[in-house]
C-alpha cells in the first residue's frame, strides 16, 4: 500500500516537474523584451476600463452551493454502493435497497425544492416571485 | 507494480540493490516511461485532431512536418517554447503562474491508476475511481486560479463558467460510476475490469439497461468536464476571445491545451474501463510478455476509439449556451441519473446474477443499431457520389 501512495505522491509531483523543466527550458530560450503597451490587459485592443476584479453573477455561487449539497451525497453513497453487493449475495438486499432509497429519496425531494424555488434557471430575473 | 519490483530485485537485474533504492528505481522508471507515452499521446492527439476535422470539413489540415504532418505536434511545441512569457502588469503574478502547475499535477495523476493490462498498472489503489474523480477537480482549480488571476473580464467570465459548469457534471458522472460500482463492489479499477469478459456481451456497456444509460451520461458528463464540444464554454472562441486563458501566451498557453487533449484519453480510458471491458482479452498465448502487449494493444485501441468520437462529435455539433448547459445538467442529467441508479438497484437486488438473455438482447440490439447506422452512411455516401461527378467543385 505504501508503495502504491509512493507511486500517486511521484505522480502528483511529475506533473509540477515536468510544467518546471518545460518552463525552464523555455526562460532560457526565449526573449523577453518588455514594454508597458506590451503588458497591458488584452480588451479587444481598446485601453482597459477598470480591473476585472469585480463582484461576478449571484447564480454562480447558487449552482455552488447545490453542487456542495449533491457532492457531499453523491460521496455518502460511494461506500454504501461498495456494500451494496455484498448485502444483496447475503440475501439482506432489500434492507440495502431501502436505506439507499431512502437517502436518494430525500435529496431527490431537494432538487424538486431547488427546482420549484426557480434557482436551477440560469435566467432568473430581479423581482420574480419564488 | 510491488511484484514486478520485488521479483527485479530478487532475481532480476536489480540483485544486490538494497530494497528503497530498488523500489525508487522501479518508480523513477515507471513514472519516467508514463511520462513520455501522455506527452506522446497529448501531441499525437492534437495533431490527429486536426486532421480528422480537416477531413469533416472538407479540407486537407496540418500535412507539411513530417510524413501527414505526423511531427507537428512537435514544431508547435518547439514554437512554443521560444515564445516571449508575456505576464500582464495588472495581474496577480504568484497565482498566474501557479496555475499551470496545478492543472498540470491534476492531470498526470490520473494516469497513476489507469490500467492499460493485467498487471500493467502503477498504483492499483483501492478507492481507483474515486481517487481519478478527486485529482481530476485539481484541473478546475487551475482554470478558476487562471481565470481569476489573469484581471480580464474576459478569462474572469471563461473561468467562472468553467468552474460551474464542471462542478455541475461532476453529478451525473459521478452518479454513472456509483451505478458501476453497484454491480462490481469494488471501487478499484482493476476489479471493476475484472468483473467484466472479454466477450462484448460480458462488457457493462451490454450487461443491463441500467448500465447502458448510465454509459451515455457517463459519457456526456465526461465530455463536459473535459470542457470539450458541444461544451466548450470556457473557451468559446466566438464569445470570450480564448476564455480563462486569454491572457496566457506561449508555452503557459500549451500547458493548459496538453492538458485539455491529454484528458480526452483519460475520459477515453475511463471509459473503456468501466463499459468496454478494459484490456480483457481471451488468453492467446502463455507467453507473459506478448499476452500483456496484447492487452495493452486492446486497451489503448479501445480508450482511443472513444478519443475519435469525442474529435467526430467536435467536428459535427453545435456549442450550446450557457443556460442550455445548466438546464440539460440540472433539469435532465441528474433526475435521470438518480432514477437510472434506483433502477439499477432494483435490477440487483432482482437478478443478483446478472441476467443472460437481457446481455445478449442488448448485444444483438447494439449490433443492429451499428449496422443500421453504417448503412445509413453508405446509403447517403451513394447518393452524394453522382452528384460530386456532375458538379466537380461544389
Amino acid at each position: 500500500m505504501n508503495f502504491d501512495l509512493a507511486n500517486v505522491l511521484v505522480f502528483l509531483l511529475l506533473g509540477a516537474i515536468t510544467a518546471g523543466l518545460m518552463l525552464g527550458l523555455g526562460w532560457l530560450l526565449r526573449p523577453s523584451n518588455p514594454e508597458p503597451k506590451k503588458l497591458t490587459t488584452y480588451e479587444c485592443g481598446e485601453p482597459p476600463s477598470g480591473s476585472a476584479w469585480i463582484n461576478f453573477n449571484i447564480r454562480f455561487y447558487l449552482i455552488a452551493l447545490v453542487f456542495v449539497i449533491f457532492d457531499v451525497e453523491v460521496a455518502f453513497v460511494y461506500p454504501v454502493a461498495v456494500a451494496f453487493r455484498q448485502f444483496v449475495l447475503d440475501g439482506r438486499g432489500l434492507v440495502a435497497f431501502l436505506e439507499l432509497f431512502v437517502f436518494v429519496g430525500i435529496l431527490f425531494a431537494g432538487l424538486i425544492y431547488v427546482w420549484a424555488k426557480r434557482d436551477l434557471e440560469w435566467l432568473k430575473r430581479v423581482g420574480q416571485p419564488g | 507494480m510491488q511484484q514486478l519490483a520485488d521479483s527485479l530485485l530478487q532475481t532480476g537485474f536489480l540483485q544486490g540493490v538494497p530494497t528503497e533504492a530498488g523500489y525508487a528505481l522501479v518508480i523513477a522508471f515507471f513514472a519516467f516511461v508514463l511520462l513520455n507515452f501522455i506527452m506522446l499521446i497529448a501531441g499525437v492527439t492534437s495533431w490527429l485532431e486536426r486532421r480528422v476535422w480537416a477531413r469533416i470539413q472538407s479540407r486537407v489540415g496540418p500535412n507539411r512536418v513530417g510524413p501527414q504532418g505526423v511531427i507537428q505536434w512537435l514544431a508547435d511545441g518547439i514554437k512554443n517554447i521560444m515564445k516571449e512569457d508575456i505576464v500582464p502588469a495588472e495581474a496577480d503574478r504568484p497565482l498566474f503562474k501557479a496555475a499551470p502547475y496545478l492543472a498540470m499535477m491534476g492531470f498526470f495523476a490520473t494516469f497513476a491508476v489507469i490500467p492499460f493490462g493485467d498487471g500493467l498498472v502503477v498504483a492499483d489503489l483501492n478507492v481507483g475511481v474515486l481517487y481519478i474523480t478527486a485529482v481530476t477537480a485539481l484541473v478546475v482549480v487551475g482554470i478558476l486560479m487562471a481565470g481569476w488571476a489573469s484581471n480580464n473580464k474576459w478569462a474572469l467570465l471563461g473561468g467562472i463558467r468553467s468552474a460551474a459548469q464542471i462542478i455541475s457534471y461532476e453529478i451525473p458522472a459521478g452518479i454513472a460510476v456509483i451505478t458501476v460500482v453497484l454491480f462490481t463492489g469494488s471501487l478499484s479499477m482493476q476489479t471493476i475490469i475484472r468483473a467484466q469478459g472479454w466477450a462484448p456481451w460480458d462488457w457493462f456497456l451490454f450487461a443491463n439497461p441500467f448500465l447502458c444509460i448510465a454509459s451515455f451520461i457517463f459519457f456526456v458528463s465526461a465530455l463536459a468536464e473535459g470542457n470539450r464540444t458541444p461544451f466548450d464554454l470556457p473557451e468559446a472562441e466566438s464569445e470570450l476571445v480564448a476564455g480563462a486563458f486569454t491572457e496566457y501566451s506561449g508555452l503557459r498557453n500549451l500547458l493548459f491545451f496538453l492538458v485539455e487533449w491529454g484528458n480526452l484519453y483519460v475520459i477515453g480510458a475511463l471509459y473503456t474501463t468501466m463499459f468496454l471491458g478494459g484490456w480483457q482479452i481471451p488468453p492467446i498465448t502463455e507467453q507473459p510478455v506478448i499476452q500483456g502487449a496484447l492487452q495493452f494493444a486492446t486497451f489503448f485501441a479501445k480508450s482511443y476509439f472513444l478519443v475519435f468520437v469525442a474529435m467526430w462529435i467536435r467536428g459535427t455539433l453545435p456549442r450550446v449556451r450557457v443556460d442550455q448547459l445548466m438546464t440539460l445538467c440540472w433539469k435532465y442529467l441528474v433526475p435521470i441519473t438518480f432514477a437510472n441508479l434506483i433502477g439499477a438497484m432494483i435490477w440487483f437486488v432482482l437478478f443478483p446474477n446478472g441476467l443472460a438473455i437481457m446481455r445478449f438482447a442488448m448485444f444483438a440490439l447494439g449490433v443492429a443499431v451499428t449496422i443500421y447506422f453504417f448503412s445509413r452512411i453508405l446509403f447517403h455516401l451513394r447518393r452524394a457520389r453522382p452528384r460530386l461527378r456532375l458538379n466537380p467543385i461544389s
